[in-house]
C-alpha cells in the first residue's frame, strides 16, 4: 500500500473505484473521535445540498481506503434530514455496485443494548461489518463487562473491537480489520437478527415468499423488507425500482391484504420490526452485558442534581449563557482590533507600492477591504466554536435543551435554539455556524432565519450615532435616559419580531411530528482537547475558504459600484463628486422615488447599498458624501453635517422620524455580506440566503414605512 | 376454602393499576405496557428501546415543568410531556415525594 498523496483528497469522494467504508453509530458515540483516529488530518468536509449536514470523507492514513462519516442515527427508518442521509445510502446497498467493501458500525459500550439496535439492521444487509465497541474504558471504569466471543458469535461477523477513540486504545485492531475487509472480496451470509413469534410471521408469509423469489433483484433480507413493508407506508418506494410495473401492483395488493389480517387480529403491526429486534435484543445480546450495580444513581445524574435543579439549574444556565456571550462581545475585541490595524497596515503598504489608479484602488479598496472584512470575524467564530464545542462535548448542551424546551417550543422553536439565538446579539456569523447543533434540520433553518433579527454589534454603532444626533438627550419618568430607552427599544424590535415570526411560521406548518424532543441527555464527560482544537480549526477553515470567497466576491462587486465609471476630470473631483457619479451614486439617486416614502434621500440610499458590506459602512459613506476629513473627530462632524443637511426648499433631510425610521430599517434589513454567504455554505443553497434578504427587505420596508408614514400622520415630522 | 387479606388484594390492584407516564412523580419506577399505537413517533421510542415490559425510572421533569426525564435501560432519555402522555405504565413503585394518598 502506498502513502496517499494529499491531491487525492480533491477527488470526486462519490468516486467509487476505490474501496470505500462508512462509519455509522448513533449520535454522541464517538463517530467523529474515530474518524479523525482512522484518517488523521488528511480529510474533506463537504455539505449535502440544501441542508445544514455535514459530509466527510477521508483516507485510511497511509491507504487508498476512503472512510465516509455518516450523520449519527438512531435507526434505519429516518427522523430526520439527518437521518435519512443513512438510510438512503443503505437503501441503495441493494445494487450491488453502490455496496461499500464493509461497514463500520460504533457502538458505545456503556449503552450496548439502546446502540445494537442500529448494528443489527446494519449487519441484516449482510455486508462484512466490524462492530467497534467504543468507549470501552468508560464501560469497564463503570463496571460493565462485555462478553466480546459470545457477542461476536451471536451477531455473526467477523469483527467485534473492544476499543477507546479517546485514548487510542484498540484501533490498531479496527486498522487491521479495514485493510483485511479491502483487500478481500468477503461474503457474508448471516441469519437475520429478529426474533418473530409464529403469530407475526405468519400473515407475513406472504409478502416474505413474494420477496424472497425476487431476492437477487431486491438485494436484502425478505424477513426485513417485508415487516418495514407492513409498517411503513412509503418504504415500498426503496423496492419499486427493483421491479416491473406488474409486480409492483401484485406486492401492493399483498400488502394491503396483509395488514387487513394485522387489523383483524388486532396485532400492533406498525411497530413490528422494532419489537422483534428487541425481542433478539433481550433474549440473546442483554445478557452478554454484566453491570455491576453499584450506585442506583450515576455521576452524571448527581451532577444533574445541581445542574438540571428547578432553581440553580436556570441560575447556572443564564450564568454560562452571560459569560458566553460577554466572552465572544468583549474578548473578540483586542484580536478584531488587531486584525483591523494589520489591514490598514497592509493597505497603506500597497498604496505606496502600488501607483495611483485602477490597480491600487482594487487591492486596496476592494481585495483588501473585503479581505479585512472576513478575517475580522474570525476571532468571534473561533471563540463561539471553542465555548461550543465544550457545551456540545461535555454533554451540558442537552440539558440547556432540556431546561429552555419549553420555551422555546412554544415559539416552534427548539431548546437547543437558545444559544444560536442569543449569540446572534454579538454576531450573526458565529451565530448560524452554532446552529448546526441543533439536530432537526426545519429548526435549524428556521433558527438560521431568525438569528440575523437578533441586533448584533455592527448595528449598534448606527444606532449611537443616529440616536446621538437625533434623539433628545431627556430624561423620561425621572431618571431614564430617552436615548438609552431608544437604544434598548431597537433590541427588544428585533427580538419581539422573531419570536412573533417564529410563531407564524409554527402556526403555518402545522408539523405532523412532534418528536422533535426526543433527546438523549448523555454521560457528562471531560471534552477531549483535540476534539476541540479539531472543531476549531475545521469552522475557522470553513469560514475562511467558503464564505470567504463568496464575502471577497461581493465587496469586490460594491467597490465596483462605487469606483465606476471613473469620470474624465477625476483629479479635481472631491470624494463626494466621484462617489455621486459612480454606479453606487447612481443607483441611490435612481432608488430615491422607492425610498422617499420612508423618509430618505439619495445620500442614505447610496448609503443602504454600500451597507450591504457590513452595516456600519453607512457611516463612512455618509462621511464622504458630506465631504468629511478622516479623523477622529469625524463622528462628530459627521452628526452635524446630518443635522444641518437642508432639501432643496430648506427642508432638513433628517429628523427624528427620519431617524428612527432609518434605525428600525437597520434593525430589520439583510445588509450583510457576510451572513448571505454564511448563510449559503451552512444550507449549501441559494435558496436560504436569498429568503433571508427577500424576507427582511419586505421586513425592513415595510416597518420603516409604518413609523414615517403614521409618524407624519401623528403629526411628528 | 381460601381465604383472601383483603389488604394484599388492594396492593396487586395498586400494583397492577396503569398509570400514564405523566402521572409518575420523580424518582417513581414502573414498567412499560404499552405506548399508544396513535402516538407519533412511537416507532422511534421503540427504536430507543422503551418496548413493552422495560422497566424504567422517572429522573426528573425539567425547571419548566416539560420535558420530562426517565432513565431506561441504563440511559437517560428527555421527553416532552405530551408523547410522555402516549405512554402506559404499571408495577409502579414509588421512591419519590409523597404525594397526598389518594
Amino acid at each position: 500500500m502506498k502513502i496517499n498523496p494529499s491531491s487525492k483528497l480533491n477527488k470526486d469522494i462519490t468516486d467509487t473505484s476505490q474501496p470505500w467504508l462508512p462509519i455509522i453509530g448513533n449520535p454522541n458515540c464517538g463517530k467523529t473521535a474515530l474518524f479523525n483516529r482512522l484518517t488523521g488530518l488528511h480529510h474533506k468536509i463537504g455539505n449535502y445540498p440544501g441542508i445544514t449536514v455535514e459530509k466527510k470523507s477521508g483516507w485510511l492514513r497511509g491507504h487508498d481506503i476512503l472512510i465516509k462519516d455518516y450523520p449519527g442515527t438512531y435507526s434505519l427508518n429516518a427522523k430526520s434530514i439527518d437521518e435519512k442521509i443513512v438510510s438512503d445510502m443503505v437503501q441503495g446497498w441493494r445494487d450491488k455496485k453502490n455496496r461499500p467493501n464493509g461497514v463500520i458500525v460504533i457502538l458505545d459500550s456503556t449503552n450496548i443494548t439502546k446502540n445494537i439496535y442500529l448494528a443489527l439492521q446494519i449487519l441484516d444487509w449482510q455486508i462484512p461489518t466490524i462492530i467497534v465497541l467504543n468507549m470501552i474504558d468508560e464501560a469497564e471504569k463503570n463496571g460493565i463487562q462485555i462478553n466480546v466471543k459470545q457477542l461476536k458469535k451471536h451477531l455473526n461477523t467477523a469483527y467485534v473491537i473492544p476499543a477507546s477513540a479517546k485514548t487510542g486504545h484498540g484501533i490498531q485492531d479496527v486498522f487491521n480489520a479495514i485493510i483485511k475487509i479491502a483487500e478481500s472480496e468477503l461474503r457474508v451470509d448471516s441469519q437475520s437478527h429478529l426474533l418473530t413469534i409464529e403469530e407475526l410471521s405468519r400473515p407475513l408469509s406472504e409478502i416474505t415468499k413474494f420477496l424472497q423469489q425476487r431476492f437477487d433483484k431486491i438485494g436484502h433480507l425478505p424477513e426485513v423488507d417485508s415487516m418495514r413493508l407492513i409498517s411503513e407506508s412509503n418504504y415500498i418506494r426503496n423496492i419499486v425500482k427493483y421491479l416491473e410495473p406488474s409486480e409492483v401492483e401484485q406486492l401492493k395488493n399483498i400488502i394491503n391484504n396483509t395488514r387487513n389480517k394485522f387489523a383483524e387480529t388486532q396485532i400492533p403491526y406498525q411497530t413490528i420490526e422494532q419489537t422483534s429486534r428487541f425481542a433478539y435484543i433481550d433474549l440473546y445480546i442483554a445478557n452478554l452485558v454484566k453491570v455491576k450495580k453499584t450506585d442506583d444513581k450515576s455521576p452524571s445524574e448527581k451532577i444533574d442534581n445541581f445542574l438540571t435543579h428547578k432553581f440553580f439549574g436556570p441560575a447556572i444556565l443564564i450564568g454560562v449563557l452571560f459569560f458566553i456571550f460577554n466572552a465572544i462581545f468583549s474578548w473578540a475585541q483586542w484580536p478584531m482590533e488587531q486584525i483591523s490595524i494589520g489591514v490598514n497596515w497592509l493597505s497603506t503598504q500597497f498604496e505606496n507600492l502600488i501607483p495611483d489608479g485602477i490597480i491600487q484602488s482594487m487591492v486596496v479598496d476592494g481585495i483588501l477591504a473585503g479581505v479585512g472584512s472576513i478575517l475580522v470575524f474570525l476571532p468571534q467564530i473561533l471563540l463561539l466554536v471553542f465555548f461550543l464545542s465544550i457545551l456540545e462535548d461535555s454533554g451540558y448542551m442537552a440539558r440547556m435543551a432540556f431546561m429552555m424546551d419549553r420555551l422555546m417550543h412554544k415559539i416552534g422553536l427548539h431548546g437547543r435554539s437558545v444559544l444560536p439565538l442569543l449569540s446572534g446579539f454579538a454576531c450573526a456569523i458565529p451565530a448560524i455556524m452554532s446552529a448546526r447543533t441543533i439536530e432537526n434540520w426545519r429548526d435549524r433553518i428556521q433558527t438560521i432565519l431568525m438569528i440575523p433579527l437578533m441586533s448584533c454589534s455592527a448595528r449598534l454603532p448606527v444606532y449611537v450615532i443616529l440616536i446621538a444626533a437625533f434623539i433628545p438627550d431627556k430624561t423620561v419618568l425621572g431618571f431614564l435616559s430617552l436615548q438609552a430607552l431608544v437604544l434598548m427599544g431597537m433590541y427588544f424590535l428585533g427580538m419581539f419580531t422573531a419570536v412573533i415570526i417564529s410563531i407564524i411560521i409554527k402556526k403555518i406548518k402545522k408539523r405532523n411530528v412532534e418528536h422533535s424532543l426526543i433527546m438523549e441527555l448523555p454521560p457528562y464527560r471531560r471534552p477531549m482537547f483535540s476534539s476541540i482544537g479539531w472543531q476549531v480549526y475545521e469552522r475557522g477553515k470553513i469560514f475562511l475558504l467558503n464564505a470567504g470567497t463568496i464575502i471577497l466576491a461581493i465587496s469586490i462587486v460594491l467597490w465596483f459600484l462605487a469606483s465606476f465609471p471613473k469620470p474624465d476630470d477625476a483629479e479635481n473631483l472631491s470624494p463626494r463628486q466621484k462617489i455621486e457619479q459612480s454606479y453606487a451614486g447612481k443607483i441611490g439617486h435612481a432608488i430615491e422615488p422607492i425610498i422617499k416614502p420612508l423618509g430618505y434621500d439619495w445620500k442614505i440610499g447610496v448609503g443602504l447599498i454600500t451597507s450591504f458590506a457590513a452595516r456600519e459602512v453607512i457611516i463612512s459613506t455618509l462621511s464622504t458624501l458630506y465631504n468629511l476629513e478622516e479623523n477622529e473627530h469625524h463622528r462628530v462632524s459627521l452628526i452635524d453635517a446630518m443635522r444641518n443637511d437642508r432639501y432643496a426648499n430648506g427642508k432638513p433631510v433628517f429628523s427624528i422620524l427620519v431617524a428612527v425610521s432609518l434605525m428600525v430599517f437597520f434593525a430589520y434589513a439583510a445588509q450583510c455580506m457576510a451572513t448571505f454567504a454564511i448563510i449559503k455554505r451552512e444550507t449549501n443553497s441559494w435558496r436560504w440566503p436569498v429568503l433571508m434578504v427577500i424576507y427582511m427587505t419586505i421586513l425592513a420596508y415595510s416597518a420603516s414605512l409604518f413609523v414615517y408614514q403614521g409618524g407624519q400622520l401623528l403629526g411628528f415630522n | 376454602m381460601i381465604v383472601v387479606d383483603k389488604n394484599r388484594m388492594n396492593m396487586k390492584k395498586e400494583k397492577d393499576r396503569e398509570y400514564i407516564l405523566t402521572e409518575l412523580l420523580p424518582g417513581d419506577e414502573a414498567v412499560i405496557v404499552d405506548i399508544n399505537n396513535t402516538a407519533l413517533g412511537k416507532d422511534r421510542l421503540c427504536e430507543l428501546g422503551l418496548t413493552s415490559g422495560t422497566p424504567l425510572r422517572v429522573v426528573k421533569f425539567a425547571p419548566l415543568g416539560d420535558p420530562m426525564e426517565i432513565k431506561i435501560r441504563g440511559y437517560h432519555l428527555s421527553i416532552r410531556n405530551s408523547m410522555a402522555k402516549e405512554i402506559r405504565v404499571r408495577h409502579r413503585c414509588r421512591h419519590g415525594r409523597r404525594r397526598h394518598e389518594n
